[in-house]
């Protein structure tokens, strides 16, 4: 045990040295670390809050008020502090992107593993129900969806919808990715090899090709948890998100729709929308890295790479 | 081959379906026995059925591959009969295999320790612990040191990995194994080394080697019957001795001139030839065999019959003096085969 714990700690520390050497990735995790820690802290980043209302002396709400020292973004057009609706609403965004991101990796995976591994008529049958749903427009399928949900009095709340749809829906190319990869794996010898120590398909699956497409299937969600999140925000803009628990796309369409920009509010608007370029970025960042680094095709072989080479110092050396 | 045989193969015939839609008579009529104990040579050109012979016992064809006759006997149980189940119970339990090229057969994100107790822990042999100490054994046995145990594939040179696919292969202490050119992409030291180790273990363990291979010196070394095929068919079939000092099938002959012998060639005089001998042409394709002897289009003493009848397997043992001498020509005078 506690040499698993050694090896790990020291594979750990290899991650991070090769990670800590990539600019863009170091970028990108700290867009995205940033967003969670501020989603995860709101109450104590903010004296609001979200609906709370904000007076001025008089007891008159302060309605579009430019950022000042009471309120850092300014307010919106009921008084209320644009900040800490961010900061809020970013549990809201981040929360269904991340579980839509996790629904979709988990379908994409499963899909992709069953059809790229059993081959013939599975294949087929599952390709084919992905196809159709790749032919599908997607936006106007979730509005569909949602809406159509929405109107069944299903006792379950808005964001649970909002996250199935997106999470049911977004997997096809996870699918196509993985069932492409397992395609090549399978064919390799060491699979044949299990086959011929009486491995079972499960066994198979779990030893010999899982652990393979693990690094592509990491990547693939935190590329996945960005669409996610922007996808969420679009449909929350058209104004199928939860009102009561706004995320940044259900702030944008307040904004939009409480005329924001003709009254020149532009931190009523503005905010949300970098918010959500600073979560999308961070992801891509993060989950190209990812991918290059977990990938070994991606990187070139070892021995190419002279940092890697091991010198070995002549026998009359001095040691250090 | 008085004692019944460990393995016997009666008349299999094995059939690919090509993309095109055509048939592939990848094995035809090929019948063998495999005593306990007993290292026997498959020899042959490359795609003339030597490995589909191997993966049709163990039944791992590629999906396109049907067994469209004849019969495996296994301690007399025919295994042709076996459900998947029953099937993936033998496997490595009672026979295991050795792979062509093991860099390819070993798992590269798995350590080679685990890869070797893969199989003890997937048939439920032992626990994790008891599983452990046999890794360790097992890899002391081939001249592993239990210190690389936790070490990946790629951590190996050439020849380790061979020699941890043999630890692999005799993990679940099988009857019978199969080595698949166990020493191509070798170099010759290791090659030797491998075999080397090949027989050490066969006279600990008792077990029984089918050794596939085109290499006919490795086959003199360790071989104690051979089986020569051609084109998916068995062309000559005896032991070591019969097959390399009074070899009967044509084939056999050529291929027997076209390897270098150092006990040969010195003294022959000015008028032999001192170039090694090729045999011209090249295997028949699978998909369009010649109606006759499928040697004969290559064949140096064909006759007329050869063109039209494929010729049987032939009793030879009374030429040569000996028995279980069995060869597939026409010339060959003697009783037919009774497999």
């Amino acid at each position: 045990m506690n040499e698993h714990w050694t090896l790990f700690k020291r594979n750990l520390q290899n991650f991070w040295g090769d990670f800590r050497g990539n600019r863009m990735g170091l970028i990108g995790a700290f867009l995205v670390l940033t967003a969670l820690i501020a989603a995860v802290f709101a109450p104590s980043l903010s004296r609001y809050s979200p609906s709370e209302v904000i007076r001025d002396e008089n007891g008159r709400g302060l309605t579009f008020a430019p950022p000042s020292v009471h309120a850092p973004l300014g307010t919106d057009d009921a008084g209320r502090d644009v900040w800490t609706q961010l900061i809020y609403g970013a549990r809201i965004s981040m929360t269904v992107g991340f579980l839509a991101g996790f629904i979709a990796m988990f379908v994409g995976s499963l899909f992709g593993i069953t059809a790229g591994y059993f081959g013939g008529w599975v294949d087929n049958l599952l390709m084919r129900t992905t196809d159709v749903l790749l032919v599908i427009p997607d936006l106007p399928l979730m509005i569909v969806l949602v809406a159509t949900l929405r109107q069944m009095q299903l006792k379950i709340s808005p964001l649970t919808v909002l996250i199935l749809v997106i999470g049911l829906l977004y997997w096809t190319s996870t699918a196509r990715l993985i069932r492409s990869q397992v395609l090549t794996i399978k064919e390799r010898q060491f699979v044949a090899r299990a086959r011929a120590i009486g491995a079972g398909h499960f066994h198979i699956i779990r030893k010999h090709i899982l652990p393979q497409i693990m690094p592509l299937i990491v990547a693939n969600t935190v590329l996945i948890i960005s669409t996610a999140i922007l996808v969420e925000s679009g449909l929350a803009f058209l104004g199928l998100g939860d009102p009561t628990q706004p995320s940044w796309g259900t702030m944008l369409n307040f904004a939009f729709s409480r005329n924001a920009v003709t009254n020149g509010a532009w931190w009523f608007y503005l905010p949300p929308g970098l918010a959500i370029v600073w979560i999308s970025l961070g992801c891509v960042l993060l989950g190209n890295v990812l991918e290059e680094m977990l990938n070994p095709r991606l990187t070139g072989h070892n021995l190419e790479d002279e940092r890697h080479m091991v010198s070995i110092p002549a026998p009359g050396a001095s040691s250090d | 081959m008085t004692e019944t045989p460990l393995l016997s193969i009666r008349h299999l015939d094995v059939n690919f379906i090509m993309p095109d839609g055509q048939t592939a008579r990848a094995l035809e009529d090929v019948s063998f026995d495999v005593s306990p104990g007993q290292t026997i040579g498959l020899v042959g050109e490359s795609g003339c059925g030597k490995t589909t012979t191997l993966m049709s016992i163990m039944r791992l064809l590629p999906s396109n591959g049907r067994i469209t006759g004849g019969q495996v006997f296994y301690n007399g149980l025919d295994m042709l009969t076996f459900s998947e189940r029953q099937m993936r119970d033998y496997r490595w339990k009672e026979m295991s295999i050795i792979f062509q090229g093991a860099m390819n057969a070993l798992n590269p994100v798995m350590k080679v320790g685990d890869q070797v107790g893969e199989a003890i822990l997937l048939h439920n042999l032992m626990d994790q612990s008891q599983a452990n100490r046999r890794v360790d054994e097992l890899l002391e046995l081939v001249g592993i040191p239990k210190s690389r145990r936790d070490q990946y594939p790629h951590q190996y040179s050439g020849g380790m990995r061979q020699r941890a696919m043999i630890a692999m292969a005799l993990a679940c202490a099988p009857s019978l194994l199969f080595a698949d050119e166990p020493t191509t992409a070798l170099d010759v030291m290791i090659q030797a080394q491998v075999l080397e180790l090949l027989k050490e273990i066969q006279q600990k363990l008792g077990l029984a080697i089918v050794l596939v291979t085109h290499d006919l010196g490795v086959v003199a070394e360790v071989c104690d019957s051979v089986v020569v095929m051609y084109g998916g068919k068995v062309a000559e079939y005896g032991n070591a001795d019969q097959i390399y000092n009074q070899p009967q099938h044509p084939y056999t002959q050529r291929l027997l001139e076209s390897f270098p012998d150092l006990n040969r060639t010195v003294d022959q005089g000015a008028g032999s030839d001192q170039t090694l001998a090729s045999i011209p042409g090249t295997p028949p394709r699978l998909t369009e065999l010649p109606a006759g002897c499928r040697f004969e289009p290559r064949c140096h003493l064909r006759i007329e019959r050869c063109s039209q009848e494929a010729p049987k397997l032939i009793d030879v043992s009374a030429i040569t003096a000996g028995k279980g001498h069995f060869a597939a020509c026409h010339l060959c005078q003697g009783p037919e085969a009774a497999f």
